[in-house]
């Protein structure tokens, strides 16, 4: 017997369109270079799907969320598994449709952003999946199949207020769930270091970054270091994002911050806080945006704002 | 010596970790219970982290699933589709996990309180609970016990527990022989009776009474034959939680 979740895809995918749209992209090794202004105005148009890995206080792209929010996007639709990131930009009003499974702040709590977006309807759609549900998304995008079997949220009110659908397995006969791959208009990822081109290193723990970047149109990376190609040959294993997926290479040095990068710096706790104690209520939340994120003009700025020489 | 509800909870979720088994740990409860197990029980539990560290020795408590304390010293850092295609094979004994509502079948709700499209209260969501709840062999549920959060209907049904009763995972298409195992609160531990599959309380906290934990469940709960008496927090547990694990008071 087969079963469907109540909504629509939010981002309905074309596999023959993701071909086209791979093979176009240059195979030439070219700098991508640019600045994060760029990067965002180019290959985020309002009213895209978009994707940040990994989230808020670890390994995310900070600087570029914080030039989205700048650049007053008002109709972005997401996957959402995210904390800082994603409360900052429904703070902002930049989201409409959600593919959703986890925002909150973690140790500190639940989103009050995403609350106040999603009960006061300003947020239009929520489309429930579980964490692993997400990144199998993406991997099915990625081996460029339209869906992937697995046995996760069977039976529960996650499925049913999905977009997946169960069938009977034609091997076994048992129950399986069928997540449709999801296909971003841009991908968004931090990572430890890419040369011009765009080859990344991640140090650490990978989260979804190699799923996410091959499930991406287009992809924009911010990087803490570049560095040079010869650095990339000497150790190719180390190239967890090949420059062939990459459109934008960004150099943002604490791309992360507030939150925390491996092996070059800790989350800044205390700016955290006084962020997390901010998104209580929209008057202050506003009053933190005005001042850290629109009161800046780029990620030099910040950094020498937050770093006072 | 005085203790929290919270600092409780965490002492009996350690001694319930077993050495040499792999448990997922979430945020919050279950890593401090995990940082405790391996200081004082269990020092080979290996800790397994959704965005992929596993193994790891935590010598600082994490505070997020995925930063990088939980794969200091570790034996494996890879990614979330690894670690949740592992569970999904087999390899993960024990799954912690918390929520806002359960009911007697042990089915958890961290999703929406009121209507999924009309929330009342939109809460954090699935994370990884759903997949936790559907692939480790044995859930262990850590919460504040109230008729708030205990009841006879939650709102929406985020992670599987038995869902309607016996046989409906299988039916449902999830593995055979998984499910919720325990229930730890404040008040007291709970099993599941395994002809019904129906919350069965089996031990209650010091200086609670089976009345107090009746009294505080929404739904009728089974009684074991023999009701245990849990051990309240030792000196050594306290102190290894309050003087080194959690010193910020991040939780406790």
């Amino acid at each position: 017997m087969s079963d469907s979740g109540t909504y629509e895809l939010i981002q309905p995918f074309d596999l023959e369109d993701f071909r086209a749209h791979n093979r176009k992209k240059t195979k030439a090794l070219t700098s991508k270079l640019m600045s994060e202004s760029d990067a965002v105005s180019r290959f985020i148009k309002d009213g895209d799907y978009i994707g940040i890995e990994l989230y808020g206080t670890v390994r995310c792209p900070m600087s570029i969320t914080r030039e989205i929010i700048r650049q007053r996007f008002k109709r972005l639709r997401m996957a959402g598994q995210g904390v800082l990131e994603i409360d900052m930009m429904a703070a902002a009003n930049c989201i409409k449709a959600l593919d959703w499974t986890y925002i909150g702040l973690e140790v500190y709590g639940v989103s009050n952003s995403m609350r106040r977006g999603v009960e006061s309807g300003y947020i239009e759609k929520v489309v429930e999946w579980s964490n692993a549900a997400i990144a199998w998304r993406f991997k099915a995008a990625a081996m460029g199949v339209p869906f992937l079997p697995t046995r996760s949220m069977l039976g529960t009110d996650t499925f049913k207020y999905s977009s997946a659908k169960s069938i009977n397995c034609p091997f076994t006969g048992k129950k399986v769930c069928l997540l449709p791959a999801l296909i971003l208009d841009t991908g968004i990822i931090h990572v430890n270091r890419a040369d011009k081109y765009g080859n990344c290193q991640i140090d650490g723990i990978s989260g979804f970054a190699a799923e996410m970047s091959r499930a991406s149109k287009n992809l924009i990376i911010s990087a803490e270091e570049i560095i040079d190609t010869d650095e990339i040959r000497k150790a190719p294993e180390k190239t967890i994002i090949p420059y062939y997926l990459v459109d934008a290479v960004v150099h943002a040095p604490f791309g992360s911050h507030p939150g925390e990068m491996v092996n070059c710096y800790e989350r800044d706790e205390k700016h955290l806080k006084m962020y997390f104690e901010a998104a209580k209520s929209e008057e202050t939340v506003k009053t933190y945006l005005d001042k850290w994120v629109y009161g800046m003009k780029n990620n030099e700025e910040y950094l020498n704002a937050i770093f006072p020489k | 010596m005085q203790y929290s509800p919270n600092e409780l909870l965490i002492c009996l979720a350690a001694r319930m970790m077993e050495d040499n088994s792999t448990a997922f740990i979430g945020t919050g409860i279950p890593m401090l219970a995990a940082s405790l197990a391996q200081k004082l029980y269990s020092p080979n539990l290996v800790p397994v982290f959704e965005f992929g560290g596993t193994g790891a020795i935590l010598e600082k408590l994490p505070l997020a699933v995925g930063d990088m304390r939980t794969f200091n010293k570790a034996l494996h850092a890879s990614g979330i589709c690894d670690i949740m295609e592992t569970a999904q094979r087999g390899i993960i004994e024990y799954g912690f996990l918390g929520g806002a509502q359960i009911d007697c079948y042990g089915n958890l709700n961290s999703t929406v309180i009121g209507s999924q499209s009309k929330p009342k209260v939109r809460l954090p969501g699935s994370g990884g609970a759903n997949d936790v709840g559907s692939h480790c062999w044995k859930t262990i549920i850590l919460m504040q016990h109230d008729t708030r959060r205990f009841m006879p209907k939650i709102d929406f049904v985020t992670t599987p527990g038995f869902l309607t009763g016996p046989g409906a995972r299988e039916k449902a298409g999830l593995p055979k022989e998984t499910g919720p195992y325990r229930v730890v609160t404040t008040l007291a531990v709970m099993d599941f009776e395994p002809k019904s599959k129906r919350m069965r309380l089996i031990a209650t906290n010091p200086g609670v009474t089976v009345g107090d934990v009746v009294k505080n469940t929404g739904f009728e709960l089974l009684m074991a034959e023999k009701i245990q008496r849990n051990e309240p927090p030792q000196e050594k547990e306290l102190h290894a939680l309050r003087d080194e694990i959690d010193k910020d008071r991040l939780y406790i």
